[in-house]
């Protein structure tokens, strides 16, 4: 259980934000400049507000109402860098040790074996972080932060300085904490698939303020009305199960009450519910079941709703068969030439290839 | 010509100990005044950094003179160091080795303040974060990453103290056996009839003797560094 309430006032930059988050992990999402880092500095106790409280379960770690300000090394908040900050005169071993020296003994809950296994490091401990890919470096950072038995994990673009390949590496090592450890985890990004994928709340920053929050399907359903550059922000989630997987394509057919869904890549066994999420951007409308193309993915629904305005885009979303929901961002030429209007029978065609890996999840299942 | 007179040798061997003497005790002032230069912000700071860099700029004699009105035994500080202490600085060479604290003081926390501003400052708020106080933030952290610094404040330091002279000179004056380092020993052989050999002679040693403290600070900063690239 975290709650924020922070006021905090720089020159060209005012923060004012405001959100709660039960349990799992609250993504904070919004575009560089928005106040992310701001928040995650603010929690971990490295900037203090003007005014404002923050809380994690029952342990009050700023608030200004009443003079509490604990130093940063007494909140026990697990603060992962963007660029590991590894500390660069200690081997892997020492780094992932030092928080652990200073964690009370109650509370180390998580044996050391069991957090160089999880993470996949046994091989590093004697190495210098000098040595380290960024990948290796990031997951002793994350390792070193889990052995202090911090309270809350504090990721600030954990991922951003990461190739692809290292970030769907990672991304897994995220997901157990969240699910296997139960650890309240606050994630700062402005990537969307590592939101949509792991977040259990959305806060969408902008300007230094909360412009939304909420679970990230309803979130990312609309776009913030106010910036153009929000229609590729427009997300669906779609829930299915794993039909079956075709190796020689390194492909998963995910079965969908409103029709099979191509996956790139292997999510199998069969069972599995796989979570993916569609950038509106990426879903094409047609009237009629299309022939001769290569998308595999059409979804029989029917047109729910078409946002209004007078841009030359709009924002049309379908109910699928069995009452997902899918957005398509399309031209409002194109619904006027294909005559869409609500109750109007569609098919949502996705390309594989325009579904990020980053955003798929599986979650269990058989 | 080469061989080294009694004399000569006791001037070198007190020049090592004043010089050694002189880093040793300004080590631990010379690194927590670099950090509170480098991580403090207060008032007066800036007049902190003036105190501590004047001798570099004073004649080294006017140093040597506030040490003998401060310091001498009817100074205010020698008085007190006699009488609590039983410590005469004076014309010892333990006054010679306070001189080339002085000196060498400014070198010294110059090369620690700038090995402490270069470290990253996010690593130090990492080892906050996991949980660890200032103090052992300054201890594992600031004080490591900063040892190339401190072995090259502290040798720089020791080649300074080695070769004082102005503000020995004056507040200890030059006594064979007591006070006489080897810069005052070759002023002392230039002054007398007969005196080029040894004043030659020490030249030579306090040159082999300077260049190997440059040396060897260049070597023990450069090997912590590898070990911090991982090379070891």
């Amino acid at each position: 259980m975290i709650r924020f309430s922070c006021r905090l006032a720089r020159p060209r930059f005012v923060l004012d934000a405001d959100f709660t988050c039960t349990d799992g992990c609250v993504a904070l999402f919004g575009p560089s400049g928005s106040g992310k880092t701001t928040v995650a500095k603010l929690i971990a106790g490295l900037e203090h507000p003007d005014s404002g409280r923050i809380a994690v379960d029952d342990h009050v770690l700023v608030d200004t109402a009443a003079g509490i300000r604990k130093p940063v090394h007494q909140r026990r908040v697990g603060l992962v860098f963007q660029d590991g900050q590894l500390l660069p005169h200690l081997s892997v071993q020492q780094n992932l040790a030092y928080g652990r020296y200073f964690a009370p003994k109650e509370a180390q809950a998580i044996p050391f074996d069991a957090v160089v296994e999880l993470l996949g490091i046994g091989h590093l401990l004697a190495a210098r972080p000098a040595t380290l890919s960024g990948g290796e470096r990031q997951r002793v950072a994350i390792g070193r932060a889990l052995l202090a038995a911090p309270r809350l994990l504090v990721m600030d673009e954990p991922l951003a300085s990461l190739d692809a390949a290292r970030k769907l590496e990672i991304l897994p090592f995220i997901e157990r904490l969240r699910d296997e450890l139960s650890l309240p985890i606050v994630y700062v990004s402005h990537a969307l698939e590592e939101v949509a994928r792991l977040a259990t709340i959305v806060v969408r920053m902008a300007n230094g303020k909360v412009a939304a929050q909420g679970p990230p399907s309803e979130v990312f359903a609309s776009p913030l009305p106010d910036n153009a550059m929000d229609r590729f922000e427009a997300v669906s989630f779609l829930s299915g199960t794993a039909l079956r997987e075709l190796p020689e394509y390194a492909t998963t057919i995910l079965d969908h009450p409103a029709g099979e869904i191509t996956l790139p890549g292997r999510f199998g066994p069969k069972g599995k519910t796989v979570r993916i999420a569609i950038r509106a951007t990426n879903v094409t409308l047609a009237t009629e079941k299309p022939h001769g193309l290569s998308v595999r993915t059409a979804l029989k629904g029917r047109v729910h709703a078409i946002a209004g305005g007078d841009g030359p885009l709009t924002l049309v979303t379908v109910e699928l068969e069995g009452g997902d929901h899918v957005s398509a961002s399309l031209t409002r030429l194109a619904v006027a030439d294909l005559g869409l209007e609500r109750g109007r029978e569609v098919y949502a065609l996705v390309k594989a290839v325009s579904i990020d890996e980053r955003s798929i999840a599986t979650l269990g299942g058989e | 010509m080469w061989s080294i007179t009694p004399e000569e040798l006791t001037a070198i061997k007190l020049s090592l100990r004043v010089a050694a003497v002189a880093m040793l005790f300004s080590l631990p002032v010379g690194v927590l005044t670099a950090y509170i230069l480098s991580r403090g912000s207060f008032r007066g700071k800036i007049l902190l950094d003036g105190f501590v860099h004047m001798p570099l700029v004073l004649p080294p004699v006017v140093t040597g003179y506030v040490l003998l009105i401060l310091f001498g035994r009817r100074g205010p500080l020698g008085s007190l160091l006699e009488q609590t202490f039983g410590i005469v600085l004076s014309f010892r060479w333990t006054g010679a080795a306070l001189a080339a604290a002085v000196m060498g003081f400014p070198l010294m926390v110059r090369a620690i303040r700038l090995a402490m501003d270069a470290i990253d400052r996010r690593s130090e708020e990492a080892a906050a974060t996991l949980g660890a106080s200032p103090v052992w933030v300054f201890l594992t952290v600031t004080l490591p990453l900063s040892l190339p610094g401190i072995i090259a404040g502290a040798m720089l330091c020791f080649a300074k103290a080695l070769g004082e002279f102005g503000a020995t000179i004056t507040f200890v004056s030059n006594i064979p056996g007591e006070t006489q380092t080897i810069p005052a020993a070759i002023y002392a052989y230039t002054q007398t009839p007969g005196g080029d050999g040894g004043a030659f002679r020490l030249s030579v040693v306090a040159v082999v003797l300077s260049f190997a403290a440059l040396i060897a600070s260049e070597l023990l900063s450069r090997r912590t560094g590898q070990r911090r690239a991982g090379f070891e």
